[in-house]
């Protein structure tokens, strides 16, 4: 599925997206099931908070980290995302 | 017995029996047919105690359920208290006496989803199941269910009964605006089992009905999802029952006694412990119950040495008791085990059942007749 990049991405009212202390790790909550989030899975779907398009989660992510080239891994992982349902566009 | 080497991992899911009360009478309902025994229930602030206790231990997805919950008073007071704990609940139920007003002062006191129990495509047929009349009803809940906001479930249980409405069934989950349909073939314990005979449809039944949901299922691919329970009768190999015994969830039933299944006080010699005496960190880690199958050891031939035992962990202890009358056997389900003639001989007896006519009326579960069929 493909992002429209001069749309904003925010994250689904259907799912949550939460800390979870005693297994160290973010997860997505949704009826029936939770899937557990790698790190830099979680940073990007913090970005999806409904107020930057692609473009700029890319850019504020490689500022975050300092450093540069993640456009593809972002795009990809956000693909699989809004194929989930994890995320809206 | 499962020794100390064995790593337990934390609880990850709890089923919230509030109360065995219901105002449906299904007859293949997952409470113990001698369910009119337990008067007791838990006091708000023994619940409150447990949610506490399982969420410190990293239990997330929590199932609000019964016979009805919604039956108890404190129901909003434990939705808030699991919202504040952190916990993804769920209310699993009938749509019975579930109103608009409930449906927001849930929704405002943090519950995340809804699960509404459908018996039937038709009114007649859902009524007739349900034992009480419900049908209507049932689909207005499922509206405003989407109308607050809520990710809808629709659950379906599928047996002899309805599974001709498969198709039918479909198009009213699709009608409804469903998020979620699971699509229950029924497990048969307890009450199912007491009317296996009127129940279990026939192999040629069930692949057609599957076949029917699978093209559904791609039909509604992204927009709605589906869950179906597999009908074990007609596999050769058992369920992963409960993702392993004592790895993953965690059943409190309404009078406090806690369970490695829902179905597990019908095992003999476990010794379920109740809340009322042990904390939740106590009862998962040391109770003789939640250790009793916890890793292979106690395993007999033929899962003991093969190679699939990690896969499904030897099947459904339940319905190996149930059936060959001992727990620590394979699940007969599965085709190596020398008792996998209990199942041909039960898919047999149901197939002849509906082929002569021959049928019994449904036994309905309810007081008189748990009373009846456990001699209470």
């Amino acid at each position: 599925m493909n992002i429209n990049p001069d749309l904003i991405l925010k994250f689904s009212p259907m799912h949550r997206l939460q800390w979870e202390e005693v297994q160290q790790k973010d997860v997505i909550l949704y009826p029936e099931g939770m899937v557990e989030l790698n790190q830099s899975s979680a940073e990007i779907l913090k970005m999806c908070d409904g107020t930057r398009n692609l473009a700029q989660i890319v850019d504020d992510l490689e500022q975050k980290f300092a450093t540069s080239g993640l456009q593809n891994d972002i795009t990809a992982f956000l693909e699989v995302a809004l194929k989930n349902g994890w995320i809206q566009n | 017995m499962a020794g100390s080497k064995i790593k337990i991992t934390p609880p990850r899911w709890l089923l919230a029996e509030l109360t065995y009360a219901c105002p449906l009478q299904c007859p293949y309902c997952s409470n113990p047919i001698d369910y009119a025994k337990y008067h007791a229930e838990l006091d708000t602030e023994d619940w409150k105690r447990v949610l506490t206790q399982a969420r410190k231990m990293g239990a997330v997805q929590l199932g609000f359920s019964g016979g009805e919950p919604l039956i108890r008073k404190d129901l909003p007071e434990l939705v808030k208290h699991s919202r504040d704990l952190g916990y993804y609940s769920n209310l699993i139920t009938s749509g019975y006496g579930l109103s608009e007003e409930k449906i927001i002062q849930l929704k405002e006191a943090g519950l995340d989803h809804i699960q509404v129990s459908i018996q039937a495509s038709t009114q007649e047929l859902n009524d007739h199941i349900a034992g009480t009349s419900s049908f209507q009803h049932k689909k207005d809940v499922a509206h405003l269910v989407k109308k607050h906001g809520y990710p809808m479930v629709l659950c379906v249980v599928i047996h002899r009964e309805n599974i001709h409405q498969m198709p039918q069934i479909l198009e009213m989950a699709e009608e409804l605006g469903a998020d979620y349909l699971e699509l229950a073939n029924t497990q048969y314990y307890g009450w199912a089992h007491a009317n296996r005979d009127l129940l279990l449809p026939t192999k040629e039944q069930f692949e057609q009905a599957e076949q029917v949901a699978q093209a559904f299922k791609e039909k509604v691919a992204g927009k709605m999802k589906i869950y179906y329970v597999v009908p074990d009768f007609h596999e050769d190999r058992p369920k992963a029952c409960m993702n392993g015994w004592g790895t993953t969830f965690l059943t409190i039933a309404p009078d406090g006694v806690a369970l490695p299944c829902h179905s597990a006080r019908d095992l003999p010699g476990l010794d379920c412990p109740n809340i009322k005496d042990f904390s939740i960190e106590e009862i998962w880690h040391e109770s003789k119950a939640f250790n009793f199958f916890r890793g292979f050891e106690w395993m007999k031939e033929p899962c003991s040495s093969c190679d699939e035992k990690e896969k499904d962990f030897g099947g459904c202890r339940c319905q190996a008791y149930l059936l060959t009358g001992d727990m620590n056997n394979t699940d007969p389900v599965c085709s190596k085990s020398p008792n996998h003639k209990v199942i041909e001989e039960a898919v047999a007896s149901a197939r002849a059942s509906a082929l002569l006519g021959t049928e019994q009326p449904l036994i309905f579960r309810n007081s008189i007749n748990s009373k009846k069929l456990s001699g209470a």
